[in-house]
This record gives C-alpha cells, structure tokens and sequence, in this order.
C-alpha cells in the first residue's frame, strides 16, 4: 500500500511541478491523471500494485467534498444575493449539457454505425 | 474530575476532534443515503455538510479551527484526481471501439456546459470571482475546485456548486433523455457523466452496467478537456 501511495504522490507531485514549470492553467493532480494513465498503460506491475488503493480512494471520493463543502456555509451571506442566479444558471446549463452530449453522441454512432451492445 | 466544558475545549482546539467528526458525519449522512433507497436529494455529502455546519454553529467553532482537522480529508482530493486514471484506463478497450461518439459527446456536454453557465450567470449580473467558482461546475470535485483556484475563484464555493450541479443533473438525466427519446446507453451515461461527474455517474450505475462505465468515461474524460477549456472560455467572460 506505501508504494502504491508513493506512486500516486509522485505523479501528483510531478504533475504539479510540470504545471507550475510550463506556466500551465491545469491544476498540477489533473496532469498527474495523464501520467498515471502512462504509467498505467505501460506496466502491468504498476497496475496490479495502484489499482486496489485507487479504487479504495476513489470509493469514497464523496466523502472528500465535506470539508470545502462545510466552507460554504461562511460564504451564504456573500452568495445570498447571487444565489438565485446561480441556481438558474446551474439548472439550465446542466439540462443543456446532457442534453447536448447525449444528441451529439448519438449524431456521431448513427454516423459511424457504432452499435449499443454488450461486450 | 475535569468537566466536560473543560475536555471539549481541550478537544475542540486540536484536529483529532474535528477529523473524527467529518467522518462519522458522512457515515451517517451515507447510512441514510442509503436508508432512503439512494433517493437523489439524500445526497450523502448534503447531509454531512449540514450536520457539521451545524456542530460548528452550536459550539461557536470558526471553520480555521474545524480545517485543522478537516484538512486531512481535503488533502485527499489531489490522489483522487491522481486515482480518476484508473477508471479511465480499465474503460480504454471499450473506449477504443466507439471513439468518435465519445469524443463528439464529450466536447458538446462541456462546451455547452462552460459556455451556458457563464453566459445564463453574467447575463443575471454575477461577478467576475464568483464566474471563477461557476466555470468547472461540471467536473469532479478535486478537479472542479484545482481549476477554480487557478481562475481566482474561492475553492469552497467552487466544490459547493459542483455539488448542486450533480443532484440537479441526477434528478434530471432520466425524464430529460426520456423526453429526448435517445435510447442509446452509452449516449445516456456519457452525457449524465460529462455534465453531472460522479454524482451522475453513481446515478447511471444505478439505471444500467453500460450507462455507468460510459458516465465514468466521460467524468474522467471531462475532467481532463474542461482544466484545458475553461481558463480560454472565462478569460472570453471575464
């Protein structure tokens, strides 16, 4: 479990020296996805040793949101008169977005004649 | 005998206290979660949030203090996002056999996603920093709020938009694609995932295998377009 949990800290923390080095706009733990994903792809040692305690982070990822989650309750005096836009703003763009992905992917199967099927 | 005001201020002011309550409150909040038959607005998280507001509401704890010991759990969020590779790499053979659905449902879910929310929200008269925490809204928690940082956005706002953005887009996901009459599982869970990230995701488990290995695709997959996305399209707003 510690050298699945070195592995995962180092591609965090190269990710964010990479992003911090280039000047990037992408938070350092996202470009530490893609070199987990190398990593992933290029050994199966890698694989067999990160995927149990991924797994096990990502079981609970929900449970990682209270702490900001619990912030915001000092923030509801300065959200208060913005709260009813933000809320449109949240359920409209949202309905728009499944909306917008789910014709386009169905636009494109019909397209390349990709078929919904088990395997 | 110390009394207990005594032992709870001596508590209270170190982290092991306010640790160990994050996580019994989302137990519980998961118990009941669950106790309610995983009904969409018994959000786990939702409730947590709220029983710990309330905590430190009655025992006049500034949120500092709660983060001392919160702070281990939120650390957590950067492996998290370290970890999405791997869902992401146990889908890649699926992935490989319908790439260009994907790819056209993944970038229409997120432009329209960035776009329509900073758009619908400037044209209500919202800030500029506020914009900030909105952008990532669609993408999962340690992403959404890694982005919003980087915007010069606040962080906490940031992961409570998220929150809401996935009940709404759970609630909504089967009446809207019924409404739409698109029947296609990988469309319905690509879509829900991109939009609604991992609480859609856990909500397209829920109605089919394939609609939830597609929604994990494309929150792990959106994660990775809105970080690159959404600085380009809020400095358009900003």
């Amino acid at each position: 479990m510690i050298h699945a949990l070195a592995l995962i800290f180092l591609c965090q923390l190269a990710g964010e020296a990479l992003a911090r080095w280039l000047g990037l706009p992408v938070p350092g733990p996202v470009l530490g996805m893609g070199l987990m994903l190398v990593l992933l792809s290029a050994s199966a040692r890698v694989a067999a040793l990160v995927v149990p305690v991924g797994e096990g982070i990502l079981r609970h990822i929900a449970l990682l949101f209270v702490p900001a989650g619990v912030g915001v309750v000092g923030h509801l005096d300065r959200l208060g008169p913005q709260a009813a836009a933000l809320a449109l703003a949240i359920v409209i763009s949202t309905a728009l977005a499944i909306a917008a992905g789910a014709l386009a992917f169905v636009l494109v199967a019909r397209l390349t004649d990709s078929v919904d099927s088990d395997d | 005998m110390t009394d207990f005001a005594d032992i709870w201020s001596y508590l209270a002011s170190g982290p092991l206290v306010w640790l160990t309550l994050t996580l019994v409150a989302y137990i519980a909040g998961d118990a009941l979660s669950q106790a309610s038959g995983r009904a969409p607005l018994a959000n786990p998280v939702l409730i947590a949030v709220i029983l710990l507001a309330m905590v430190l509401w009655v025992s006049e704890t500034p949120y500092p203090v709660y983060f001392e010991g919160a702070q281990f759990v939120h650390f957590l969020l950067g492996p998290a996002t370290v970890s999405l590779a791997i869902p992401l790499w146990q889908q890649g053979r699926r992935l490989r056999k319908a790439v260009l659905p994907v790819l056209a449902g993944l970038v229409a879910g997120s432009l329209v996603a960035v776009l329509s929310a900073l758009g619908i929200a400037r044209a209500l008269g919202v800030d500029t920093e506020t914009l900030a925490a909105l952008a990532p809204k669609s993408t999962t928690a340690p992403v959404a709020i890694g982005i919003a940082q980087s915007l010069g956005g606040s962080p906490t706002l940031a992961a409570v938009l998220v929150l809401l953005t996935g009940i709404t887009g759970a609630v909504m996901a089967t009446p809207l694609l019924n409404a739409l009459r698109v029947r296609d599982w990988r469309a319905r869970g690509l879509a829900v995932g991109t939009a609604a990230h991992g609480i859609g995701t856990a909500r397209a488990l829920q109605v089919h295998p394939r609609a939830g290995a597609y929604a994990g695709i494309g929150m792990g997959l959106n994660a990775i377009l809105t970080a690159f996305l959404a600085p380009f399209i809020f400095r358009a707003f900003g």
